[in-house]
């Protein structure tokens, strides 16, 4: 069957941008043609005052099965992407059993194939457990699909540890993406340690505890000459780390989180657990640095960090609440909104955080519009203004600051191999 | 006096008047606690829980007396012989302790923020006898209305408040109740305990106790845990006293009729010295006396009679 996207702007940083149509056949991008060609399709989709652009790509979430399927499933997790306009996300391993053999793997990949909703790339485990030890078989999980490395919720403890692991990913040319926290220093601490965290009474984390083990393996990557790519990066002095690392062309890449760049650790006070993140909200300074470093390119990805959690699990009082915020339906419109409003980015610049380069880092197909390219295409309102409620929440879980804003920018449609997967109307 | 609030988790946001409305009401209760008679009537048919999660003698015993000369039904929970022990949330205990008929909660809870999470979810009035890290706003009403009914004033009093400042719940209450009442007020410690962000908040922060002590009308000495030099916060206490502890020496900087303060309990000889702990110039007796007095104004006030 053919589909025929029209009369939208095409977004498109990595191929042909403006005023082109659509054709899509057997789930691939058939042809782009000039705005009014006739085309014979069995499916039109007008996309006036609409952007088309290549499928969003989230490089880190946390999809909770297998183990955690109260928090959130395969099929549920991967149909807030699909609303949110991703058409592919890589899932974290802390998963019960961790991620760190192939029948886990496999698994995962068998569950996101019945669900439909998105392509789903595991993250495999650095070492067994998560536990900072044994390497996993970064070879084996390879070939069973995983397509990259991390032990994300926790750091890898050791230097040697992770100077092997990172040395032996090259045999494979395998990616590991580290999760940046020294938790000797990190301690008993629940938010950012500063101003705000002193007179709420709640014992505070400081950037270094981030910072010092992001410089550790920007040193590790230079020292080996290979690849790694920080996680969630919060803090201005992580962004000008890296921002130096890549000018003396040490082969890392880095990401941020929209709450990294949308709020502070103000949003702390009166202890709402759902501003609680690891890495914590920092201030509106390293806000500002976040942003500085996405628009010249210093920070790679926009990633959600979706980290489903039940409510009497965030209930439960600031400093017991599990760290973490959904951020799939919001990360597109929280872009648009203080991001490309405020003229930090271009649009074409966010499509490059949130498709392109994400395809480049991880080393998988998608991030541009073109013949041949599987069908994978966002559209959205970039000028739609809507207050995020319950309602466009398709996770199982509500953990999330963001409730009740208004926000700029709506995805309003998904399609992942040709087929609509998420419609918002 | 009305008090508008349901509740009183903090001094933060409280007003000058509002401050000074409990005072005036608590220094009307003294009377009451030093009488042979401790009888106000004001609570009768109330019911008070006390629900601590931290062990404490003297602030629960103190509520627990206040709201007994007032009249009112008390009954007390410890965390270790209760439900929470089977791992039931502060919400299902909360909301528990409402459908039994409870008119107020007193809680103490080692979580910043647990005070004003059960308030969110009871019907009951919530007084926040400890939160964590974060406040403990009957102990600095108590502290100030020893400090009011030694000088007659808070207002222009130069207060110098030393020791663990950054774990202190008392510290934080004080922060916001003395600067709020026009006091001047100085912390401090060493620089490991001392949080700096304070001065944004309108203190004064210093690592040097003998200039926070120079000119000051009330000299507070603040607890040492012995948990934080095995968190290697400091050295040792013996290094702690040396440098930071209050002792006769070093109040002879203080202006003449000068006070010293604790909260208790004290670490004789490590942030105040044995000697000055129980100096004619010592209210820390009288800062307990105050307790009382100041829990049987707040209860009064958020469940007496005509506020509800």
């Amino acid at each position: 069957m053919k589909t025929l996207i029209k009369n939208g702007t095409l977004v498109n940083p990595r191929g042909k941008s403006g005023e082109w149509d659509v054709l899509l056949e057997d789930g691939v991008v058939k042809a782009l043609l000039p705005r009014g060609s006739e085309a014979e399709a069995g499916e039109v989709v007008d996309a006036r005052g609409l952007h088309v652009m290549p499928g969003f790509i989230d490089m880190h979430v946390h999809l909770r099965e297998p183990g955690f399927e109260y928090k959130e499933d395969i099929a549920s997790g991967t149909l807030a992407a699909a609303h949110g306009g991703f058409t592919a996300v890589a899932c974290m391993p802390n998963t019960s059993p961790v991620n760190d053999n192939k029948v886990v793997t496999r698994y995962i990949l068998d569950r996101a194939k019945e669900a439909g909703h998105a392509r789903v790339y595991p993250i495999a485990a650095v070492t067994k457990g998560l536990l900072g030890e044994e390497m996993t078989p970064m070879g084996g999980l390879l070939a069973a699909g995983a397509v990259a490395f991390s032990d994300d919720g926790r750091p890898v403890e050791s230097a040697q540890r992770m100077r092997l692991a990172l040395e032996y990913a090259k045999n494979f040319g395998a990616l590991i993406i580290s999760h940046c926290e020294d938790l000797s220093m990190a301690g008993e601490g629940a938010m950012n340690e500063g101003e705000v965290s002193a007179i709420l009474g709640i014992k505070g984390i400081s950037r270094a505890a981030e910072e010092v083990m992001l410089a550790r393996e920007l040193i590790l990557a230079e020292a080996l000459d290979c690849r790694v790519h920080i996680a969630h990066i919060s803090t201005a002095l992580g962004v000008e780390l890296l921002r130096q690392a890549k000018a003396r062309g040490v082969k890392a890449t880095g990401e941020t989180c929209p709450h990294y760049f949308s709020a502070t650790d103000e949003w702390c006070k009166g202890y709402d657990a759902n501003a609680k993140m690891n890495p914590p909200l920092r201030t509106a300074r390293d806000v500002e640095a976040i942003k500085q470093g996405l628009a010249d390119g210093t920070l790679d990805c926009i990633v959600t960090d979706h980290a489903p959690h039940a409510a009497w699990e965030k209930e439960s009082g600031f400093l017991t609440a599990p760290n973490g915020i959904i951020g799939l339906e919001t990360a597109y419109s929280l872009g648009i909104t203080n991001l490309v409003e405020p003229g930090v980015l271009t649009y074409g610049q966010l499509v490059e955080h949130m498709s392109c380069r994400p395809a480049e880092v991880l080393g998988v197909p998608g991030g541009v519009i073109e013949e041949g390219a599987a069908a994978d295409i966002t559209l959205a309102d970039p000028k739609a203004s809507v207050v995020y409620t319950q309602a466009n929440n398709h996770s199982k879980s509500a953990n999330s600051p963001f409730f009740g804003k208004r926000l700029k920018g709506r995805v309003v449609r998904t399609i992942l191999g040709g087929k609509m997967t998420a419609q918002n109307l | 006096m009305q008090f508008q609030h349901k509740n009183l988790l903090g001094l933060q946001g409280l007003t000058k008047e509002e401050i000074t409305g409990i005072l005036d009401v608590a220094e009307t209760m003294l009377p009451v606690v030093e009488s042979k008679d401790k009888r106000l009537p004001l609570l009768q048919g109330k019911t008070v829980v006390t629900l601590f999660y931290e062990n404490s003698t003297r602030t629960r015993t103190s509520f627990e007396l206040a709201a007994k000369y007032l009249g009112a039904t008390v009954s007390n929970i410890v965390a270790s012989t209760s439900s929470v022990q089977k791992g039931e949330s502060l919400k299902d205990t909360g909301k528990t302790l409402d459908q039994m008929g409870t008119d107020a909660i007193v809680i103490r809870h080692p979580m910043s923020g647990a005070a004003h999470k059960l308030a969110e979810y009871v019907n009951a009035s919530v007084l926040n006898a400890g939160d964590g890290l974060n406040e403990h706003p009957t102990q600095a009403l108590l502290d100030m209305l020893a400090m009011r009914t030694r000088f007659g004033r808070i207002e222009g009093l130069k207060v110098a408040i030393v020791g663990d400042v950054l774990h202190s719940r008392v510290a934080r209450s004080n922060l916001w109740g003395l600067t709020t009442m026009g006091a001047s007020v100085t912390f401090a410690g060493p620089t490991t305990l001392l949080p700096e962000a304070f001065q944004k908040y309108g203190a004064t922060v210093t690592n040097d106790v003998r200039e926070a002590v120079t000119g000051a009308d009330v000299v507070m000495a603040l607890r040492i845990q012995r948990e934080r030099q095995k968190a290697g916060l400091i050295p040792s206490v013996g290094e702690y006293a040396r440098f930071f502890g209050i002792n006769e020496e070093v109040l002879k900087l203080a202006k003449p009729g000068c006070v010293v303060m604790h909260p208790g309990p004290m670490n004789r000889n490590v942030e105040i010295d044995n000697a000055t702990a129980d100096a004619s110039h010592s209210l820390v007796e009288r800062q307990v006396h105050c307790g009382v007095a100041v829990r049987m104004a707040v209860l009064s006030l958020l469940v007496g009679g005509n506020s509800k």
